[in-house]
């Protein structure tokens, strides 16, 4: 029963300065099989990619292939011993041909020279022989990214590799080129190449692969065959939780007595992003959005912020029909948004912590409008004090700032800026225990008095403390919302892994 | 068959995408220019063949250069140090043979030595010091200027023999033209032409059939798909703007036989010329697109450019420069719309 | 406490650019011990520290311009000489009213003055069109003005060099009165105030700081990013018109062909002295300002030292490739490497980060 091992990661870990990101994690995979690893955010999956891929080096355990350890130091080094990656964003030169993307650093040659006849036919019988319908003259730019996501796995099986990595590839494709990719891959394993699959999509898990290893917090959880793991079992596994002993955890929310609407969103959507959408927020309210990474919950904010214009909808604002091109409309409009990236879309990471509390009110009230250095620091003093971020003073650079306290500062910003209505998207993201319970704490304070807030989190407990309502996302789309007895972790699992919950 | 069977239908057709689309434009532009050159300065000497040729004599030595610039185009970079290396090199030459009797063989040996030192230490700092290019390459360019002055602040003529015997070989072509008398006039070309065009071939060869020259377009289009794809992005870099160097020195002696001189001011914007032929020819300034033969178009317009304003008479010769920044001014934007087009697509 | 006195003053933004100033004045004074020497000649002042402050005058303006522009979009506007060329040629055609050589003026001096600016500003602006909104690099996009400029200033003086020989034009690269004092050097400081009061008055130099810094978060927390970017290059723009117009009173003349010749690279390198990153991001404006002064210190310098006009880029050249040099990541790497080699072996708890 048990097959051939082509691969095989033991006791791995990995360590960056101040984190844990691989504990003594196992890997194995068998000649022939589509193996998913899965995980939530900050659970290890890249790093154990890039560990094995020999983007990064590795503190202790061993890399075995075919009963020798081994290891990679680079990606070409892991390549030579018959492990390749194809990524979410295609590692291929768009301008150049099909062909030669298949065959550069290794072309045919005659004399010397590049023999380009010998280079397309061999490309065009690859091709043909993985059934992929592409011409080995054209551009590669010409070609839809499901037609580049597999040339790209051409490429690496013509370089005869024995495992292969597909890390993300399906996040840009739609149904019908998931489809393709999926025969591709049933025929690659059929061949004997074994396949770890990186992705977020349940369906597609239950769809393609033999078995699962889910990772959280940097360690392992557990390998499973997928016929003998229902779906609610791996979201659970995934959030950390056994889903025999769920205890219920519930929020003392107090009943609104009226439900005012602050924000109103109706049919709004963005092509390649967000399906259409209705979503309404009310006044004291916290409302939750759930689902795994990559199900739209950051798109569907983004979009009622402004911050990726939607292309179809109307947004209220207090029941007056808003026009938002661009943040600066939405943030006049009372809204405030705290981005999922903290490095890349929140801090500027130069300027001080003054600087980047009074940031946004500054930018709201105008470039002729500059707030005097005594309100911009009693501002910031404000806000230092009463999110307790710790800090060497207020004109220290954010940078040097741990995340818990860089997110306190984010979210200081913003409240300064006394919206209405508060977009948290993964505010507890990276942050301490401590914080994130003050964080959580603050969450319902300011619902208390009577902001609006939608929060998003991927820790399922976080959210039942704060939530009174829940908007449930799944494959970039708003499936439904839970309230009332079914916000439970039971409730909100089943929600998120859809279907029947057993497959 | 295959699984996408919705495309197959459009395969065979021949698809004009973008890039091949601006290297159109290009040689209408080309066309249109030198005909309409051809009605309106007839009785200039614009339809006889002789003018042809005196465009690719007078731009011989820009056309190695162009296409020396095309190629770090094509890596992403750029290099406006070109102009000075050219009017270093001539006068490097030109003092050295003048002034200390070097013989003119050694005078090449110079000239290829100063492109090459130039291309080393330029590329050294862009690929393994990962400087911007133009930081670097802008002060390359005053550097190369200061140096020709260190030379000599006066004009040096070259007058030795073999130099000019090299530069005023004039070579016969079996075409011509009528006098009015009806007497067959040969039309001629100098040596400069055939060296230039022979080293084009042969970049334009490297380019299309070498590992390396398909390595350039790689590192263009996407340096960090090229580095995950095993190729040394560095060292491919590094060889592109030593190649450059290479090229900017040979066409600093080609435009030295031209001139038959050495001048602090020569070669004044040179580096502008070169870009500008470059980006006309259908370069990508993003990097990853671009061809000799296509730059070649691009030298040709700047060259009509200018004769069709030399013919003219009336027009200051700084409307060269102004049209030539003017169309490269299009050519930019209009790559600049192309590109954020195909970005939505 | 002492220690941390010292490590403060020489970790302050201004440190190094003070000290590099300081050095090249203390070489002078050791070569030249009158250097600090003023004296009063024909009623005005004069002395080699004289020359150095008034010749700056337009480098400082034009760094104030490029400092902006390198903060707000990380790269450098190499037009700004071209650009005083197109100004100078401006004002000067206005004055003469199309005459080659003028005693007395064609319009008044304010108009021309005024409509040199505009026309500096508006190339500014084509350059931050380019830049901001197309997103063209930087630097090519204002190639384009680098080359063309002087084609455009030279189309606008008819390719000749304009005289305004009339004293109220004089005034602006000479003297007010009976001043003793040149001219440019006031200017320069009105410049620098004007420009510091628009920054500590306004949000812009927040914003600008911002955008360089950090642009997609700066749109999430509602700046526009590609305004910021262009009007940091129509202001680099007005500033070299002003430059363009003190270079062309100095000589009376618009002489399209040297006005502002290689003053974009000693603009560049003031930043860069100024310890300010040509990538972008955090600016200070006075260290740019320090910076122009210790270059004009500099060439006024390897002047005195028989060096030619033409061949002080040559050196200028080696220093900015030094400059960033020592700025860019790589080298800071290289040393970052090396300092953990010769601590590893003693101090391995320490090396962390």
């Amino acid at each position: 029963m048990e097959k051939e091992i082509v691969l095989e990661m033991k006791d791995v870990s990995k360590t960056f300065p101040g984190v844990k990101a691989l504990q003594h994690v196992d890997f194995k995979l068998r000649k022939g099989e589509i193996h998913a690893l899965m995980g939530e955010n900050g659970a290890g999956k890249s790093t154990l990619i890039k560990v094995l891929t020999g983007v990064h080096d590795f503190q202790s355990g061993k890399i075995i292939m075919a009963g020798e350890s081994i290891v990679n130091k680079s990606p070409q080094d892991a390549q030579s011993h018959g492990i390749s990656t194809v990524y979410q964003e295609v590692n291929l030169c768009p301008n150049l041909t099909v062909a030669e993307n298949l065959f550069i650093g290794r072309e045919p040659k005659k004399f010397g020279f590049i023999d380009w006849k010998t280079m397309k036919d061999k490309a065009s019988q690859l091709l043909k022989d993985l059934k992929i319908d592409a011409n080995a003259t054209d551009k590669l730019e010409e070609c839809s990214i499901a037609k580049q996501q597999m040339i790209a796995i051409a490429r690496a099986v013509d370089m005869k590799c024995k495992v292969l990595i597909l890390d993300e590839p399906t996040s840009s494709l739609d149904d019908e080129e998931v489809e393709k990719l999926f025969i591709l891959m049933r025929r690659l394993k059929s061949e004997g190449v074994g396949i770890v699959f990186v992705t977020h999509f349940l369906e597609q898990v239950y769809a393609v692969c033999d078995r699962i290893t889910v990772l959280r917090n940097g360690t392992l959880v557990g390998e499973y065959e997928t016929a003998e793991l229902p779906r609610v079992m791996l979201v659970a596994k995934m959030m950390g939780k056994d889903f025999d002993d769920l205890a219920d955890i519930k929020g003392d929310h107090k009943q609104l007595e009226k439900l005012i609407p602050v924000i109103e969103a109706k049919g709004v959507g963005r092509k390649g992003s967000i399906k259409p959408f209705d979503f309404v927020a009310n006044k004291g309210e916290v409302v939750g959005l759930t689902g795994l990474l990559g199900s739209g919950r950051s798109e569907l904010v983004r979009a009622i912020y402004g911050a990726d214009k939607p292309d179809s909808g109307k947004i209220f604002v207090n029941g007056k029909e808003a026009k938002i091109n661009a943040p600066i409309d939405a943030m006049k409009l009372g809204m405030a948004y705290l981005p999922e990236d903290r490095k890349k879309d929140g801090i500027i990471a130069d300027l001080s912590v003054r600087e980047n509390i009074i940031l946004a009110l500054q930018a709201k009230k105008g470039m002729f409008h500059l707030m005097s250095r005594k309100e911009m620091e009693e501002a910031a003093d404000k806000y230092i004090e009463t999110l307790q971020v710790k800090t060497a003073s207020r004109e220290t650079p954010i940078k040097s700032l741990s995340g818990g306290n860089q997110q306190k500062v984010i979210i200081g910003r913003w409240l300064l800026t006394n919206p209405d209505y508060l977009i948290l998207d993964e505010p507890t993201r990276g942050i301490d225990i401590g914080t994130k319970t003050e964080i959580q704490k603050l969450v319902l304070d300011l619902a208390d008095q009577g902001m609006s807030v939608t929060f998003i989190s991927s820790e399922v407990e976080e959210m039942l403390r704060t939530c009174s309502r829940m908007g449930v996302m799944r494959d970039g789309k708003k499936v439904g919302e839970i309230t009332g007895d079914d916000l439970s972790q039971e409730g909100v699992m089943k929600a998120i892994a859809g279907g029947d919950g057993n497959e | 068959m295959g699984i996408f069977k919705s495309d197959t239908s459009t395969a065979p057709k021949r698809k004009i995408n973008s890039n091949t689309f601006l290297l159109m434009i290009t040689i209408l532009l080309f066309l249109a220019m030198y005909i309409s050159g051809m009605i309106i300065f007839k009785d200039n000497g614009f339809a006889k063949p002789q003018m042809f040729l005196d465009l690719l004599i007078s731009n011989a030595g820009l056309l190695v250069i162009a296409v020396g610039q095309t190629i770090v185009m094509i890596t992403g970079g750029i290099d406006i140090s070109v102009g000075s290396v050219t009017a270093l090199v001539c006068m490097a030459v030109a003092n050295q043979m003048e002034n200390h009797g070097t013989s003119a063989y050694v005078a090449v040996l110079i000239a290829l030595g100063i492109g090459l030192l130039y291309g080393v230490v330029q590329g050294f700092l862009i690929s393994y010091m990962e400087i911007q290019p133009f930081i670097v390459s802008l002060a390359g360019l005053f550097f190369g200027r200061g140096l020709t002055s260190m030379i000599s602040t006066d004009m040096i003529s070259i007058k030795n023999e073999v130099f000019l015997s090299w530069a005023k070989y004039s070579i016969d072509l079996p075409i011509g033209s009528y006098s009015k008398k009806g007497r067959f006039i040969p039309a001629h070309i100098y040596p400069t032409v055939i060296i230039a065009l022979v080293i084009v071939t042969v970049v334009a060869l490297i380019m299309k059939f070498s590992k390396f020259g398909r390595e350039v377009y790689a590192i263009g289009g996407n340096s960090q798909s090229a580095m995950m794809m095993g190729l040394n992005v560095r060292k491919t870099k590094f060889k592109a703007y030593i190649l450059n160097g290479f090229l900017a020195g040979c066409g600093g002696f080609l435009f030295c036989m031209n001139s038959c001189s050495g001048f602090v001011e020569q070669a004044k914007g040179l580096e502008m010329d070169a870009i500008s032929a470059s980006v006309i020819g259908g370069t990508l300034l993003s990097g990853g697109v671009g061809t000799p033969f296509g730059t070649i178009f691009g030298v040709l317009i700047k060259g009509t450019i200018s004769s069709l304003i030399t013919t003219q008479g009336s027009l200051s010769s700084w409307w060269v420069r102004i049209v030539l920044s003017a169309l490269l001014c299009f050519f930019i934007v209009l790559q600049a719309v192309l590109g954020g087009i195909k970005k939505k697509k | 406490m002492n220690k941390d006195t010292f490590k403060n003053i020489t970790s302050k933004r201004l440190f190094m650019p003070i000290m590099c100033l300081v050095i090249v004045l203390l070489a002078n004074v050791i070569k030249t011990p009158d250097f600090f020497k003023i004296t009063l000649e024909n009623g005005v002042l004069s002395g080699y520290i004289i020359i150095v402050i008034n010749r700056a005058s337009e480098l400082v303006i034009l760094a104030i311009g490029m400092t902006l522009v390198t903060a707000a979009s990380g790269g450098q506007d190499i037009s700004v000489g071209a650009v005083m060329a197109v100004a100078a040629a401006v004002c000067c055609q206005i004055l003469s009213g199309g005459e080659v050589s003028v005693d007395s003026l064609a319009s008044p001096l304010i108009i021309a003055i005024i409509a040199a600016i505009l026309a500096a500003a508006l190339c500014g602006a084509f350059n931050g069109f380019l830049v901001a909104r197309l997103g063209i690099q930087p630097m090519v996009a204002t190639l384009i003005l680098f080359t063309a400029g002087r084609g455009i200033a030279q189309l606008i003086t008819k390719g000749q060099i304009t005289y305004i020989r009339v004293d109220s034009y004089k005034t602006f690269g000479g003297y007010i009165g009976k001043c003793p004092i040149p001219t440019p050097i006031f200017l320069a400081i009105i410049v620098i105030i004007i420009v510091q009061l628009v920054l500590k008055k306004t949000a812009l130099g927040l914003y600008i700081e911002s955008v360089g810094i950090n642009g997609t978060a700066s749109r999430l927390v509602g700046l526009n990013s590609t305004l910021i970017k262009f009007l940091t290059y129509v202001i680099c723009g007005a500033m070299a018109g002003i430059a363009g117009v003190i270079a062309s009173s100095r000589i009376y003349s618009a002489d399209a062909n040297n006005i502002g010749l290689n003053l974009e690279m000693d603009a560049i390198l003031a930043v860069a002295l100024g310890g300010n990153a040509l990538g972008g991001g955090r600016f200070s404006l006075m260290g740019s300002v320090i910076g122009a002064y210790t270059i004009q210190a500099l060439t006024t310098t390897l002047y005195a030292m028989n060096v030619k006009a033409d061949q002080l880029p040559v050196y200028k050249a080696v220093v900015v490739i030094i400059i960033v040099i020592l700025q860019s990541p790589v080298f800071k790497k290289m040393l970052a490497n090396q300092k953990a080699k010769k601590t590893s072996g003693t101090t391995a708890t320490e090396g962390g980060k």
